[in-house]
């Protein structure tokens, strides 16, 4: 045998070894297609233990195109890699998950792997749901099976090769999906763990609430500690937590079912479909995603504490705002936004004090600029708080102004940067989705079907 | 100090702390009293006036950002004798009950026919949602929208104008 031919030999050995082990990596079997269970054939009780689960996990929020069927998919989810389109998840036969076994719906929630074998991209976060319980999965798959099947084939992602080509999700599984079904921590409560499984798991709030990766994956080491979603900053909540008074349990069990908390304000941009979610689950589990999220915020040292009683004791005294003619920003805040915000009425009916706003203590002015311009909708069948958006009588320069007043005199924060830039990059993307979707449903018309399976 | 405010074509000189809300100006010192108080929030829509096209809270809007800009009231779309095409609809339609949230709802609808011709029912609702009406005559301020859009496609002008181009 020659020198040439050993040294092929070796790499024909490497290629097919290599292969192997990168099919035996990315391949994954089809289940067999089932004809679509009968409805009748679930357990009421495990349908509405689903319902509540799904609520938990805020499906409809990307399984939704607003205005459309729900479940039916087809939300565009911009990447940093191009654009993802949520899947079709009623009983469809074709265009959803009807041929779907319990088998095949337990392997997508722990594995990210479709029917057909296929990966699934990480925007459906498995990286959470790979938490969830075979029973919770189960119950889940009961309440989807028996939803109204809608016939809405899923729009091809846009997305460029080699990423195109579902195989290469193998490879990030390999890097970031830590399998395995939530373990709770003896040392702690039941309730801390049942709080812990919910927001690790179904609840997936890391996938908003904590920094992603240049691969797309959830920064370890940098859990909770603010994000971005739908050109909005989801704050930190944990030790840096921008809230000017500091989070506890009770406040958080308050915000996370009612929308609103009289020392936060009100849950606006996406998180306003979490907590509508929230409004309708049993009330234990939201009350144990508080005990674990005050763990995850941890104790607020003595300045956090000094700060929080500050501004609530501001806020309760609110001086008569004086017209401030030679501040830039003054005499808007004095005429569209004090006749709020500054006269004692209770949130959610009278607009929180700004001192309190975490929105203006945040790191970037998105989240103040989308709500100055497009206000607060009501939401409908729901007693909630509104606010005129100011996008039709101010300028990009008059907004500015209003928005580096807020910060340098309700915050104790520097100067924001690049103001100017956000403002019209809110306005941009908020032309667009008045363009495209109908008024926001957040919530079931009539509240007293919520509980309904 | 002394504004100069643009109001349906015409110049007015006012007198006025920049932060008055556009809503007192109109009506206590232009005495135009079509738009009207109902919340003094920005939560009713009562007070709707069009500023540069597009339609404005005028309650919460003072007067300071006005500069320059254009503002339309009820007034300036047409008169008693010659109604715009909105005002017919509506009159036609039998939109108003109380009325007091009609002028408001013209202002927003008119705005929206003026940058989409032909809006769908959802357009409308969506467009007319911070406009509140506590008579409940919700259906018929949609089909006056819808007839208004009509009149307008098809130009056609008030009764009392007809004659004379016929």
């Amino acid at each position: 045998m020659t020198r040439t031919r050993i040294i092929a030999s070796a790499v024909a050995a490497l290629l097919i070894g290599g292969g192997a082990a990168a099919f035996a990596v990315a391949w994954r079997p089809a289940i067999a297609a089932i004809e679509p269970p009968a409805p009748k054939s679930f357990d009421p009780a495990l349908v509405k233990r689903g319902r509540d689960l799904a609520a938990l996990g805020n499906c409809t929020d990307c399984h939704t195109v607003r205005g459309g069927k729900t479940f039916a998919g087809g939300l565009p989810v911009p990447t940093p890699f191009g654009t993802i389109y949520s899947s079709n998840i009623t009983p469809d036969a074709d265009t959803g998950i009807g041929t779907w076994s319990q088998a095949a719906f337990r392997r997508a929630m722990r594995s990210g792997i479709n029917r057909e074998g296929q990966h699934l991209y990480p925007t459906f976060p498995y990286d959470h749901f790979t938490n969830v319980t075979d029973e919770d999965d189960d119950a889940l798959y009961a309440y989807l099976m028996t939803r109204p099947a809608v016939h809405a084939p899923t729009p091809a992602n846009q997305l460029s090769f080699p990423l195109d080509q579902r195989f290469v999700v193998a490879g990030w599984k390999l890097l970031f999906l830590r399998r395995g079904t939530y373990a709770p921590d003896s040392a702690q409560t039941a309730e801390w763990n049942r709080g812990a499984y919910l927001v690790e798991g179904l609840a997936h709030c890391g996938s908003c609430h904590t920094p992603r990766n240049a691969l797309g994956a959830e920064r370890a080491g940098a859990s909770f500690a603010g994000g971005d979603v739908d050109n909005w900053n989801a704050y930190a909540i944990n030790a840096r937590s921008p809230s000017p008074v500091p989070w506890d349990t009770a406040a958080l069990f308050s915000y996370l079912r009612q929308g609103w908390h009289p020392d936060h304000g009100v849950a606006r941009g996406p998180m306003a479909e979490v907590v509508s979610n929230l409004s309708s689950v049993d009330e234990r589990d939201v009350h144990a995603i508080a005990t674990y999220m005050t763990s995850v915020f941890g104790a607020p040292t003595p300045d956090q504490m000094r700060r929080g009683n500050e501004v609530l004791a501001k806020a309760k005294a609110p001086a008569v705002p004086a017209s401030q003619t030679e501040v830039p920003g003054a005499s808007i805040y004095a005429a569209a936004c004090a006749t709020c915000h500054e006269t004692g009425r209770p949130v959610p009916y009278g607009g929180v004090n700004l001192g309190l706003s975490t929105a203006i203590s945040g790191p970037d002015p998105r989240n103040v600029a989308n709500i100055v311009l497009s206000g607060i909708r009501p939401v409908e069948g729901e007693r909630s708080p509104i606010m005129p958006g100011f996008a039709n009588s101010m300028t990009n320069d008059q907004v500015a102004a209003v928005l580096n007043y807020l910060r340098s005199r309700f915050s104790n924060q520097p100067a924001w940067t690049g103001v100017e830039k956000t403002i019209e990059e809110a306005r941009r993307t908020q032309t667009v989705s008045l363009q495209t979707s109908p008024p926001p449903h957040n919530a079931p018309a009539d509240p007293t079907q919520r509980d309904k399976p | 100090m002394t504004i100069t405010l643009k109001v349906n074509g015409h110049d007015h000189q006012i007198d006025a702390d920049p932060d008055t809300p556009l809503l007192y100006v109109l009506r206590d010192d232009i005495r135009l009293n079509g738009a009207k108080f109902g919340c003094g929030l920005g939560q009713c829509g009562a007070c709707t006036v069009i500023v540069d096209g597009k339609a404005v809270l005028s309650c919460v809007t003072p007067v300071l950002l006005l500069d320059g800009k254009q503002v339309t009231t009820i007034e300036g779309l047409g008169t008693i004798d010659a109604p715009a095409p909105i005002q017919r609809a509506f009159m036609e339609e039998q939109a108003a009950q109380c009325g007091y949230c009609i002028a408001g709802m013209m202002m927003r609808a008119q705005a929206l026919l003026q940058r989409n011709s032909k809006p769908t029912d959802e357009q409308i609702r969506a467009e007319l949602e911070p406009n509140l009406c506590r008579c409940g005559t919700h259906m018929r301020i949609l089909r006056a929208v819808h007839r208004a859009a009509q009149l307008m496609d098809t130009a056609e002008l008030s009764p009392s104008l007809e004659g004379s181009v016929q």
